[in-house]
């Protein structure tokens, strides 16, 4: 009997671990294997043939350079704007809002009980020559009587920012929400000023939100298409806009499929970079 | 069984079996998509039937053609106005129908100046009508009875005829906007104005304002448009290319300006009068939309229904509330019947003048696919 206890103990980690390798495995790992697989595919729609073609990703990294760099750089202002925008926002929240805290979160959350679609549609009227936004700004003569917000990079990058916000806002929100207060009275025992305080400790302490609100926004963001097509045009086509492109009208899967893995890629060289950068500590607090 | 199979071999198939397995039977078990093509199916009391916006007439919520249909008939109609452009659509379609498996559909339209009607059919993506069940298909004009992609009518009937032409906004434009040229110049226009993603509309407009043939296209002619629109985009001119939704942003003021289909626009200017649409000074382009039955489709509940959009005083209802023309004999008469003023419709019933302006794509043009990865570079994808 102890023998029999014992055994089963040890496998439970993998009884745990089953389904979740499992789903992995189907819906992740299968799928990435026929894109692999589709990716060095040669001929057009019905006559696919495999060839190991890897030319498709040399011409898609010549073909859609800039539209990859655009991505990144789009991803990477949004990310900045939610930052820097959320963290005193949250800062605030987990601070000072005392009662209010559950209320202003769910308000944070609540753009995303409304499909994303419709959000970045909203965003058309917002932005639109006769909406309020640009009425005000050619008012006060930061617009000229002709200049507008919709269709441009602004408004595609704005888009993409509101969009992901709440996966900046939320994991910073965790991370100040933890901090003790003592710790902030502790500093200032050591006559520590406000700001020293703050960047010392509050900081610090923060930093695993930070990294982890920045992946989660930067990541998806890089891939989106949505607020490129609607808020957009073809100035600001986004890597995302010519994979849906060439999977969904041109049939063209090779380039699409090679595309994909490109933008993996690069995504992926940009996170080791940045865990190297601020230290894989910070990943996991 | 074979005795040499070795490991290697044994894995591979193994993981083969489970590859091909898994995937596209989820998908079939996700899909939903009816049982595939083969004997056409039983007549059904529902249609699915999925096409264009603004193509079907309308009276307040009510949609008279399909409930009087449904009246003489007992069959629903599930209109879906889920199609936005020819190439999407078969992009849609496609993965399923290629497997021999339904999309859930009955009927679905696809243009003529695409390659697309030519691929259903020489894929085997849709069914045979059932002309037993259609026989007003005698109703079917002289002109519109043996298209290329299908010879002998056997595999679709026009569904409606429009235009392409250009549409403005009075307000924006200050005037009418009458050529491709003033369109794609014009500084008043500006950053507000749009053209179709569909290759065929809004090449054709710029090929014949350079006094190109758009029936029969030249390299130099296919590159000289090409260029004519790539620099009204890298001027500032053009602002994007659109499928339908150009109709409401330009009745909201977004656009000033746009490449855009006959009908829609009339729809919309109806309570709308700063809305206009005319065919370019230098010609215009004319195209067809065709109803097919996809595989897995019911062929008997798909020609029931034809038959009885091939009723001279059902298609000029359809014709009336969508402002496209229809392919039904005795047309004008019905038309005349229901609105005595319906003959003065120009873009249900062109004059000779107009049809004099209008030219067809060249089918050659439409499925190059130079030209096609030409034109997807133009769109930034």
């Amino acid at each position: 009997m102890g023998t029999f206890f014992h055994r089963r103990r040890r496998l439970t980690p993998y009884l745990l671990l089953a389904p979740g390798l499992l789903w992995l495995g189907f819906f992740f790992l299968i799928p990435l294997g026929f894109l692999g697989y589709q990716s060095l595919e040669s001929g057009s729609y019905g006559n696919f043939e495999f060839t190991w073609e890897f030319s498709n990703f040399s011409n898609a990294l010549t073909d859609y350079r800039e539209q990859l760099f655009r991505s990144f750089l789009y991803a990477g202002i949004a990310t900045l704007a939610c930052l820097v925008l959320g963290y005193p926002m949250v800062y605030w929240i987990a601070f000072q809002a005392g009662p209010w805290r559950n209320f202003f979160l769910l308000v944070i959350v609540a753009p995303f009980f409304v499909t994303y679609l419709v959000r970045t549609l909203a965003w058309l009227n917002i932005l639109a020559d006769e909406g309020p936004v640009v009425g005000f700004l050619r008012d006060v003569h930061l617009l000229g009587a002709d200049e507008g917000l919709i269709y441009t990079t602004f408004a595609v990058v704005s888009g993409i920012a509101y969009n992901f916000f709440p996966f900046m806002a939320l994991p910073l929100y965790v991370s100040l929400e933890q901090i003790d207060p003592r710790m902030l009275e502790a500093a200032k025992d050591l006559y520590a000023s406000s700001t020293q305080a703050f960047l010392r400790v509050t900081l610090p302490l923060s930093a695993p939100g930070i990294v982890a609100g920045t992946l989660l926004t930067f990541i998806p963001a890089a891939g989106d298409f949505i607020n490129a097509a609607l808020l957009g045009t073809p100035n600001q086509s986004m890597i995302g806009n010519v994979i849906q492109a060439k999977f969904l009208t041109s049939l063209d899967y090779p380039t699409a499929a090679s595309l994909s893995f490109v933008l993996m890629a690069s995504i992926l060289v940009a996170l080791l970079v940045y865990a190297r950068a601020v230290g894989t500590e910070k990943l996991t607090g | 069984m074979n005795p040499t199979m070795t490991r290697r071999s044994l894995l591979r198939c193994g993981a083969g079996g489970v590859a091909v397995l898994s995937l596209p039977g989820l998908l079939a078990a996700c899909g939903g998509g009816g049982d595939g093509g083969g004997d056409g199916g039983e007549l059904k009391d529902v249609l699915e039937f999925e096409n264009w916006p603004y193509y079907m007439d309308t009276k307040g919520k009510t949609h008279p053609t399909r409930d009087q249909f449904k009246a003489e008939t007992g069959i629903t109609v599930n209109y879906y106005e889920t199609i936005s452009g020819n190439e999407e659509t078969f992009a849609k379609y496609a993965p399923s129908l290629s497997q021999g498996n339904g999309i859930g559909r009955d009927i679905f339209v696809a243009t003529d100046n695409s390659q697309f009607p030519g691929l259903y059919v020489s894929e085997g993506y849709v069914q045979k009508l059932d002309l037993d069940l259609i026989p007003n298909i005698d109703n079917l004009i002289p002109t519109q009875g043996n298209p290329g992609f299908d010879p002998d009518r056997e595999y679709s009937l026009p569904w409606l005829t429009g235009m392409d032409g250009i549409a403005w906004n009075e307000e924006l434009s200050g005037g009418p906007v009458t050529s491709i040229e003033q369109l794609f110049t014009d500084p008043k226009l500006k950053g507000k104005v749009t053209i179709l993603g569909e290759m065929a509309d809004s090449v054709g407009l710029v090929l014949l304002d350079s006094g190109d043939d758009p029936t029969n296209v030249t390299d130099e002619a296919f590159d000289r448009a090409i260029k004519t629109i790539e620099d009204a985009f890298d001027s500032g001119q053009i602002l994007k290319a659109t499928s339908q939704d150009y109709a409401p942003a330009l009745l909201r003021g977004d656009f000033a300006a746009s490449i855009a289909w006959s009908g829609d626009v009339a729809q919309l200017a109806a309570e709308n009068p700063k809305l206009k649409w005319a065919i370019p000074d230098k010609g215009g382009i004319i195209w067809t939309d065709n109803m097919f039955i996809p595989l897995g489709g019911s062929v008997p509940t798909a020609s029931t229904y034809m038959n009885y959009v091939y009723d001279p005083k059902v298609s000029a209802q359809i014709a009336l509330g969508t402002s496209y023309s229809s392919s039904v004999k005795g047309v004008r008469e019905a038309a005349l019947e229901i609105d005595p003023d319906a003959a003065s419709n120009e873009l249900v019933f062109p004059t000779d003048e107009m049809l004099a302006q209008l030219h067809p794509n060249d089918p050659k043009m439409v499925s190059n696919a130079d030209y096609i990865t030409t034109w997807q570079a133009v769109l930034g994808r």
